[in-house]
């Protein structure tokens, strides 16, 4: 068990989100999008120049930027 | 009073499928009173039964963030529909029913079309509605809204609904203990006071208040400060204790709350999924191709090239015909029309104006239906994934492409459909940084005037400064795209959070309609300005006109030619004097023109200008036709061409005027290539101006546009004559 920003996964790795760490707007969207702890997500592959990244979760797929998903902890097996 | 229907739901859950399928053609757009967002509303008949419908913008929650939520819970609680009719996307439960249970909070009379539930099938998710319709206490229809399955279902139900007009019971869940005692301490008293309780349930307006929602807390402030205050420290109280012992706010219990509720609600064997919930589906596997590293960048140049060559190759056909048929017109009303300033004015005023603005038509159109075909099948989103990393760059959006692309980012595209594409971002700062730039971009108006200037000065390398011409456009409208989010349009970047949906099918019903829908938007509202505008801009080139004495003049000149003896080396089989006698009565015509011009309100401002524009290198002729530019880009070719004194000069015949310039000792080469930089940059035509303060919301981003543009444009030619002259070319 590992803990880590999302930004420091690898394609196709899987984990359950531990936390959000961002207030205001950023916030409000991403957890209106689902993305709450003790969710399962798995990185699904990134944008060719690397960002945004795109996410699987509640069996459709999410994307966002990297310094968005830096506000995501996950753990991972 | 006639029912009205909301259709309320998620973004790509089949709302407007749903929408065009209750009301067919018989819908209208517009906008929300004040704000930008599209507002499509439509009639539903059945069995003499008349309901009204209207499409709201499809939100994921209800937060006063986007202008979209407020927007739509806005018209839920302002109009107070008679049903409110909730699409839920089946194979993306939770995520729909996140808003459902939001407009459950909200006291709504709901009616949920669980659609798509073919494509759940096929997932292998199966969902009992009955159970799900007794958990939630509203009626739950399956649909499959691009065949019609469950429409007379869901209309039968909506119908009974607005009939009945029964009072929804309120739906309360629990957001664990703190926030719960702090939900039953505040609503009691919130109903005491009836602050705000005329418009919201009571618990609700609780609930905002401990969410912090910046418009429910300004609301309430003006209906009773003392009050909004105290909930306020309530409000405050549990957020500090909430941090305190949990670590968390209020707003991200409540998320956690609602999609807890909703993994119960699953979990209670409403839900059956045979496979892991992550599996991947035919359209994970067209992405891992469509976005792959190498082949996703190559395969979206062949789609974007291929929207260009659709719409420039085909939608040039009807554009051929447009224009051959106000060219008949414009013939036969100056064959019947008797010589004079009426004729003037109906021919080079109203014919020609209301063929520039329908001219437009058939390309925005083939446009729209280009563009509703990506975004329909969910490419656009891929687009905007891939781009987005170097439009964030710019402080603009992925989703920014499209407008760029359209408005003639490919050379040849058009500003004024490019500003309506606008409206795919959902980025209020990206939307506006990206409407401002996209006019510098080569629309297929200015590429004639690069078309006439390269074949006159530069023709060995045509290509080239073609492509030049196209990286300056990119270039500059990225930089000045970048430097308005750092100064006017200043804020954080909008989230990026986004689905990517599923690709679909898109049904060809919904491409007409939305094709239709943009171009008649765009006929209604650029046409009546336009049209004005280039009755106006015609004044400006023909009044005041000349004087007498000089009119007399050239009615001199004529006499004298046809009564002078044929010239001698006419060959005695034709007749005499004539060809010869026609060229010269031509040239007189012309240099009449060229006079008028002079004379007129545009070129005493051309004149004007010239203490201003030398320093690029333009004289007065180059000015008004810079004016005349500002009704529409190719104009400037064919007001050159009066300028230079020749009758016939068009986009289409502009040799005989390239030949001129590029034997005129005011031209060089240095000129020219100033005034191109001239032209990609300055003021966006009338007709992009007005699309722009329309999308904008505000007059002030037209006017806006055109000072700096022209400012930019000016500052930028000049310094290139200038550092020219210096260079000695």
């Amino acid at each position: 068990m590992t803990r880590l920003m999302m930004r420091k996964m690898k394609d196709n790795q899987t984990g359950t989100i531990s936390a959000i760490k961002a207030g205001g707007e950023l916030g409000r969207r991403i957890r209106d999008m689902g993305l709450i702890p003790g969710r399962s997500i798995k990185v699904q592959g990134r944008a060719p120049l690397y960002d945004p990244v795109a996410l699987r979760i509640m069996g459709s797929t999410l994307t966002m930027r990297n310094n968005e998903a830096d506000y995501i902890e996950v753990e991972t097996e | 009073m006639v029912p009205t229907i909301a259709l309320a739901g998620n973004p790509n859950s089949g709302k407007t499928t749903l929408f065009n399928e209750l009301t067919g053609s018989r819908q209208h757009v517009g906008n929300y009173p004040g704000v930008t967002v599209e507002k499509k509303e439509g009639t539903l008949v059945n069995n003499g039964y008349r309901m009204s419908v209207v499409d709201l913008p499809g939100t994921y929650s209800l937060t006063a963030y986007s202008l979209e939520e407020v927007v739509a819970r806005d018209f839920l609680v302002n109009e107070k529909p008679e049903v409110v009719i909730d699409i839920v996307d089946a194979s993306n439960l939770e995520r729909n029913l996140y808003l459902a249970i939001q407009f459950l909070e909200m006291g709504l009379p709901v009616c949920i079309a669980l659609n798509m539930v073919d494509v759940a099938q096929k997932r292998g998710i199966e969902i009992d509605a009955e159970k799900l319709s007794a958990f939630l206490g509203v009626p739950v229809i399956p649909t499959v809204a691009r065949t019609g399955l469950g429409k007379k279902d869901l209309i039968a139900t909506a119908r009974r609904m607005a009939e009945e007009d029964r009072k929804q019971s309120l739906f309360e869940i629990s957001y664990g203990d703190d926030l719960d005692r702090a939900l039953a301490k505040m609503t009691p008293e919130i109903e005491i006071h009836h602050f705000l309780t005329e418009t919201y349930p009571a618990r609700w307006v609780a609930l905002k208040y401990l969410e912090n929602d910046k418009q429910i807390l300004s609301k309430g402030h003006q209906k009773n400060s003392a009050f909004s205050e105290k909930l306020e420290t309530i409000g405050k109280k549990v957020s500090t204790h909430l941090k305190a012992t949990v670590n968390s706010y209020p707003e991200a219990m409540i998320a956690d709350h609602r999609y807890g509720y909703i993994n119960s609600i699953i979990k209670q064997g409403m839900v059956h999924r045979q496979h892991d919930q992550n599996r991947l589906y035919t359209s994970d596997k067209i992405d891992k191709i469509v976005t792959h590293r190498f082949l996703g960048p190559i395969l979206m140049i062949a789609v974007l090239l291929g929207l260009y060559h659709f719409t420039f190759t085909y939608g040039e056909i009807p554009v051929g015909w447009f224009a051959r048929f106000f060219g008949w017109v414009g013939d036969t009303a100056s064959f019947y029309l008797p010589d004079g300033h009426l004729k003037s004015l109906v021919v080079a005023g109203v014919v020609d104006g209301a063929g520039g603005v329908l001219g437009f038509v058939p390309l925005i159109m083939f446009m729209f239906f280009g563009i509703s075909i990506l975004e329909d099948s969910g490419y656009l989103a891929r687009v905007a994934f891939m781009l987005d990393r170097v439009f964030s760059l710019f402080g603009l959006h992925g989703s920014s492409v499209m407008a760029f692309i359209v408005s003639g980012g490919i050379a040849g595209g058009c500003a004024v459909p490019g500003v309506m594409a606008t409206r795919t971002l959902r980025s209020p700062r990206e939307r506006l940084a990206t409407l401002l730039t996209v006019p510098f971009m080569n629309c297929g108006a200015k590429l004639p005037v690069f078309a006439l200037l390269i074949a006159a000065f530069f023709s060995e390398n045509e290509a080239i400064f073609m492509l030049l011409i196209t990286i300056v456009a990119w270039g500059g409208a990225l930089l000045v795209a970048k430097l308005l989010r750092l100064t006017v349009i200043k804020g954080e970047p909008t989230p990026f959070v986004m689905e990517l949906p599923p690709y679909r099918f898109p049904t060809f019903k919904g491409l007409l309609i939305h094709t239709w829908e943009r171009t008649w938007q765009y006929i209604k509202k650029a046409g009546t300005v336009i049209l004005g505008v280039s009755i106006i801009l015609w004044a400006m080139m023909t009044y005041p006109g000349l004087p007498e004495s000089k009119r007399s003049e050239f009615a001199k000149q004529r006499e004298a030619i046809m009564a002078a003896p044929p010239p001698s080396t006419a060959r005695p089989d034709k007749l005499p004097g004539k060809e010869a006698g026609l060229s010269e009565l031509a040239a007189i015509d012309g240099a009449e023109a060229e006079a008028n011009l002079k004379n007129s309100i545009a070129g005493r401002m051309g004149i004007a200008l010239e203490s201003l524009t030398r320093w690029a290198g333009f004289d007065w002729r180059t000015n008004i036709a810079l004016v005349g530019g500002f009704a529409a880009k190719e104009v400037i070719v064919s007001t050159l061409g009066t300028a230079y004194s020749l009758v016939e000069a068009d986009a289409a015949n502009s040799g005989s005027l390239s030949q001129t310039l590029a034997n005129s000792p005011k031209w060089r080469p240095l000129v020219a290539l100033s005034l191109m930089i001239f032209i990609v940059f300055y003021t966006p035509c009338f007709v992009t101006v007005v699309c722009i303060s329309r999308e904008a919301g505000s007059w002030k981003w037209g006017v806006f546009s055109m000072v700096l543009n022209t400012l930019l444009a000016l500052i930028l030619a000049a310094l290139i004559f200038q550092i020219g002259l210096a260079l000695g070319y």
